[in-house]
């Protein structure tokens, strides 16, 4: 296989006395889509904010494309490809669908592909483009999904961080989330790393997934395979063996 | 109309009450010791009759019963609407710019006084909103910036005789200097404690200017600070120069509304640019931001440092306008005031600040004649607007329908 386009060696972090990633390593190979699942507070967010620099590590090195990031600020990572979905969507709920969608582009200075983007974006979401001059708060909760996703797509990300998109959504709009992640890795073959409670959802679109307890990995495999293990199914999948 | 009435009733009555039970202390209690009753029943017996016919008519048009009359208003109201709305939005700033070039010509100087006022807390406000509006950071020192501006030209004009417009880029350069040195240590903390910092370092500034002998000649200010000059050109026997100090309030008042007008389209310029956007998103959700690539660390100093530069800008003309300055310009009450401004007026929008700014000058002014009462009735106002307009007088135009709820 090719060299990996993101990998956590050891990753130790922690909020004041509390240690949530206590040596956490994953690769993640481009062209993947990359599932990390387990349960409330295993550390699965932390793992995600810890990539994007917005908690600080501990120990241990983060490497993208080679190399390390540990300790770069976070606004420099979607210049170079590197751009995560937050969870519970925080999109700016006073700008316009339009102005969110510009600033995912922030760093990017060409207007014309800016525009050329966003009108791709929107095909991909058409509803998206219906309330494009609607405040970001004044959408639905799936609306708001999809604009984080759209917003993150405008820094034309090599690999796409995704924290719980899921959450809080209706089954028919969970479904449409991860068509659009399933069409985004297909079609531009975009490096997703996802982050899900919902781990049968999450496992049957990742084609690898990591188990998450407690600050450490305790499990890695095939999605098939984790999806059909025994344990995860009891743990996770909500089955009484 | 009695089933709507009743439903008021009730709150109407407690409301009532409780306004008794504030007016009889407030008005009761004489300083010799002595209660009395009646002077505070009377003027509650007042307020009753007014507000309880407000009541009636408020039920009376809610319930229908007053549509002969508000109809035809209405109609007429949705009619100058639609016209006004075809008038494009230049020429509303022509007729209130035409109106402000003309204003000292029909006026008394107690007006042009009162204008000049209005022009330099206009500076403050949009400054202000730059930091508040769109940063999102609560600013309660922010006068300090204004203080500094003003001490600037101050010691410059009687130290080293520099002329009104060469220290105007220095003001407002110190300014800056002075909102990054305040705004570098703060930029960790967010809400609240952003809040008690700032009021913390207002005050540093404040203290300073007041113990600092040597330089700023401490409590009692520095006096004999120039006026504004320009060359005024002269046309006899030749073409000449006089050098003409604006020392009267006619000339100065034109000086002030230069300022404001450039504050206006600089600050109008920042809000619809990249940087403007930026600040918001910050505003918005600073993590958001920071995962979005908005360097957060040196976009909150920029907001600091610009809003610290029009308080600087209008510090310098305060300095220049009564010639003299000492601390006491420049307490908390100030920072207060120009932050109930931006937030009466709309926090964002520029028309609803001019607004505020002219609404809480003004107020006192007319409300003179209240005497004792004039600060009351003043925040009596203030409460009244923030009731019934709790976006500001004009919010930001920002307007979204919420979309209907298709999950599920």
């Amino acid at each position: 296989m090719a060299d990996p386009i993101l990998e956590l060696r050891d990753v130790y972090s922690s909020y004041g006395n509390i240690k949530a990633l206590k040596g956490v390593s994953l690769k993640v190979f481009p062209g993947e889509i990359v599932a990390i699942i387990g349960a409330n507070g295993a550390g699965k967010s932390t793992t995600l904010m810890a990539i994007s620099g917005i908690v600080p590590v501990d120990k241990g090195d983060i490497l993208y494309q080679g190399s390390s990031i540990v300790g770069k600020s976070a606004e420099k990572l979607p210049a170079m490809g590197l751009c995560q979905v937050p969870e519970g969507r925080r999109i700016f709920p006073r700008l316009s669908v339009a102005e969110n969608l510009e600033l995912g582009a922030f760093h990017r200075k060409e207007r014309a592909e800016i525009e050329q983007d966003m009108e791709r974006v929107f095909s991909l979401f058409p509803a998206l483009a219906e309330r494009r001059k609607q405040q970001g708060g004044t959408l639905s909760g799936g609306e708001q999904q999809m604009l984080a996703i759209a917003r993150a797509l405008m820094t034309r990300p090599k690999l796409l961080l995704m924290d719980e998109p899921s959450l809080g959504l209706a089954p028919l709009f969970v479904q449409k989330i991860f068509d659009i992640i399933h069409d985004v890795n297909e079609r531009e073959g975009m490096t997703i790393l996802l982050v899900e409670q919902n781990a049968n959802l999450a496992l049957q679109a990742a084609q690898r997934g990591y188990v998450l307890e407690t600050g450490t990995v305790t499990m890695e495999d095939n999605a098939d395979t984790l999806l059909h293990n025994p344990e995860i199914r009891k743990a996770y999948l909500g089955e009484t063996a | 109309m009695i089933h709507e009435f009743k439903k008021v009733l009730k709150t109407y009555a407690i409301g009532m009450l409780w306004l008794l039970g504030l007016l009889w202390p407030l008005m009761g209690i004489h300083p010799d010791g002595t209660l009395t009753f009646v002077n505070a029943f009377k003027v509650w017996l007042g307020i009753l009759g007014v507000t309880f016919c407000g009541l009636l008519l408020y039920v009376a048009n809610k319930s229908g019963s007053l549509n002969v009359i508000t109809r035809p208003l209405l109609d007429t109201r949705e009619k100058i609407n639609i016209a006004s709305s075809k008038v494009p939005f230049w020429v509303w700033w022509l007729i209130v710019l035409a109106v402000a070039l003309a204003f000292p010509n029909f006026t008394t100087r107690y007006a042009q006084d009162i204008a000049i006022q209005v022009l330099i807390y206009i500076c403050l406000g949009l400054g202000l909103n730059i930091v508040i509006g769109l940063a999102g950071m609560l600013d309660l020192g922010y006068i300090a910036f204004y203080g500094v501006g003003a001490y600037t030209y101050a010691l410059l004009s009687v130290n080293y005789g520099i002329s009104f417009w060469m220290s105007l880029p220095i003001a407002a350069t110190t300014a800056a200097i002075a909102g990054c040195i305040i705004g570098y240590p703060t930029l960790r903390m967010r809400g609240d404690y952003l809040a008690i910092v700032t009021l913390g370092f207002g005050e540093i500034v404040r203290l300073i200017l007041n113990n600092w002998m040597t330089l700023t000649n401490g409590p009692n200010g520095i006096l004999g600070i120039k006026a504004p000059a320009i060359y005024l050109p002269i046309f006899e026997g030749g073409l000449s120069f006089e050098y003409f100090y604006l020392k009267k309030l006619y000339y100065l008042y034109y000086v002030a509304l230069a300022l404001a007008i450039f504050t206006i389209i600089a600050v109008h310029r920042l809000i619809y640019s990249r940087i403007g956007r930026a600040w918001e998103s910050i505003r918005e959700d600073e993590t958001a931001a920071e995962l979005m690539g908005v360097n957060t660390f040196l976009l909150k100093l920029l907001a600091y440092a610009m809003g610290a530069v029009f308080a600087g800008l209008a510090g310098a003309f305060f300095a220049a306008r009564m010639r003299f300055v000492s601390p006491e310009s420049f307490t908390f009450l100030e920072s207060a005031m120009v932050l109930c401004m931006v937030v009466l007026g709309g926090m964002g929008s520029i028309p609803g600040i001019i607004l505020g700014v002219g609404a809480l000058i003004i107020l006192p002014e007319i409300f003179r004649e209240f005497e004792l009462y004039r600060m009351l009735a003043v925040g009596l106002a203030m409460v009244v607007m923030m009731v019934f307009k709790p976006a500001g007088l004009i919010p930001a135009k920002r307007v979204g329908t919420r979309s209907e709820e298709k999950e599920g």
